[in-house]
């Protein structure tokens, strides 16, 4: 399987090296070319420096037509951006993004995005420390509710 | 009107002011706030220091009885979403964006902006104005972008070079409407002959484009073209 993530913080550092490491084709992309010393040396993908919501950028990475596409970065807002342009423009099937605002990864699961949001990750894992009853599904990707994405505006 | 901007840059700021003067009703979304308190200075309380990407800060601005919501922020991913989240959770009636890059020009329109405003193509538009190696030239968009009004200059090997206007086969969503010869301004006939020089200006459906183009100017857009 191909796959794209966005993004070479913790969480995409990781995620693409346990993909690599399981024998998945990855591409991790990131502005800084810095961010890349937290994938280990014998990282077996490929790293692109770039802006991973420019869409000749992401052409370059081969995210048109891939298997996986991860929106890992510290913005809700870019993590949006990219996901939608993968979906829509380069096709790929499996696109989840990264929204911390619980808010807007509800609002935008409403728009048919899947999203991983840490806000809510956290907070289950703490109060269930506490006996509170918790939502086991927050610790898996939200699936878009409902495919009702809206046709092209005309006009 | 009830109008919610969003982003106090130079843009924001400027355009907060044109919208007060016209009489509108305007609350300005700035999350930085030494420029929001600058900008509340001069125009008063309609500036909250609130990140406009927050549904919540939306809400509380009154997103939903908002008539327009404009994102002139100076991110294209803010711009996006904040157009989103009013049109889609708000139902704000008309959403527009300011984009940088052009490219993200059709994704958002297809994702729910209703008007994209791209300050680098109109700079882009004038550039190739002024120095025409380009023989299709964007003059300006209409309906939200679906059409366009643009120039196509003939040149000596283009096919509707020496071709009567009516003989010049054009889709249906195109309409020619003038021929710019020496300067001056000549309507459209059918038994016009098309000489090369001219340059015609048409109304076409966007996706029309590229059969306009080859049908007046030919493949090869990036041809040098010869300036009489």
């Amino acid at each position: 399987m191909r796959a794209i993530i966005v993004g070479c913080g913790r969480v995409g550092a990781m995620v693409a090296e346990r993909l690599a490491q399981a024998g998945h084709e990855v591409t991790i992309i990131d502005l800084a070319s810095s961010a890349f010393n937290r994938l280990s040396p014998d990282f077996p993908g490929a790293a692109l420096r770039g802006d991973g919501t420019d869409e000749d950028v992401l052409r370059r990475a081969g995210a048109e037509g891939a298997d996986y596409f991860f929106a890992l970065t510290e913005g809700d807002n870019r993590n949006i951006l990219a996901a939608q342009m993968a979906r829509r423009n380069l096709h790929v099937e499996h696109v989840v993004a990264k929204i911390n605002d619980p808010v807007r990864a509800g609002a935008y699961s409403v728009l048919g995005l899947a999203s991983v949001c840490r806000t809510t990750m956290m907070v289950e894992a703490l109060v269930q420390q506490v006996g509170l009853p918790i939502d086991p599904s927050v610790f898996r990707v939200t699936q878009a509710e409902t495919a009702r994405e809206r046709e092209p505006v005309e006009g | 009107m009830y109008i919610i901007l969003v982003g106090g840059g130079k843009v924001g700021y400027y355009l907060t002011k044109e919208l007060l003067a016209a009489g509108h009703e305007v609350v300005l979304l700035e999350k930085d706030p030494v420029r929001a308190a600058q900008i509340a200075d001069e125009v008063g309380s309609i500036v909250i220091n609130r990140d406009g990407c927050e549904g919540k800060y939306l809400s509380e601005a009154g997103a939903n009885r908002a008539a327009i919501v404009a994102a002139v922020t100076g991110d294209d991913e803010d711009n996006l979403v904040i157009c989103q989240m009013a049109k889609h959770h708000f139902d704000v009636p008309r959403t527009i964006a300011r984009v940088h890059n052009p490219k993200n020009e059709e994704l958002f329109r297809f994702l729910g902006v209703d008007e994209v405003v791209s300050p680098t193509r109109m700079v882009m538009g004038s550039v190739e104005q002024d120095i025409p190696v380009r023989a299709l030239v964007h003059l300006t968009q209409l309906a939200g972008g679906a059409l366009e009004v643009i120039e196509a200059q003939i040149a000596a090997g283009s096919p509707a070079a020496g071709k009567l206007v009516r003989d010049v086969n054009l889709p249906d969503g195109c309409l020619l409407f003038a021929v710019i010869r020496n300067q001056t301004m000549q309507t459209i006939r059918p038994e016009m002959l098309l000489q090369p020089g001219d340059k015609v200006v048409a109304l076409s459906r966007v996706d029309c484009e590229v059969t306009v183009r080859d049908m007046l100017i030919g493949h090869d857009e990036t041809t040098p073209i010869e300036i009489a």
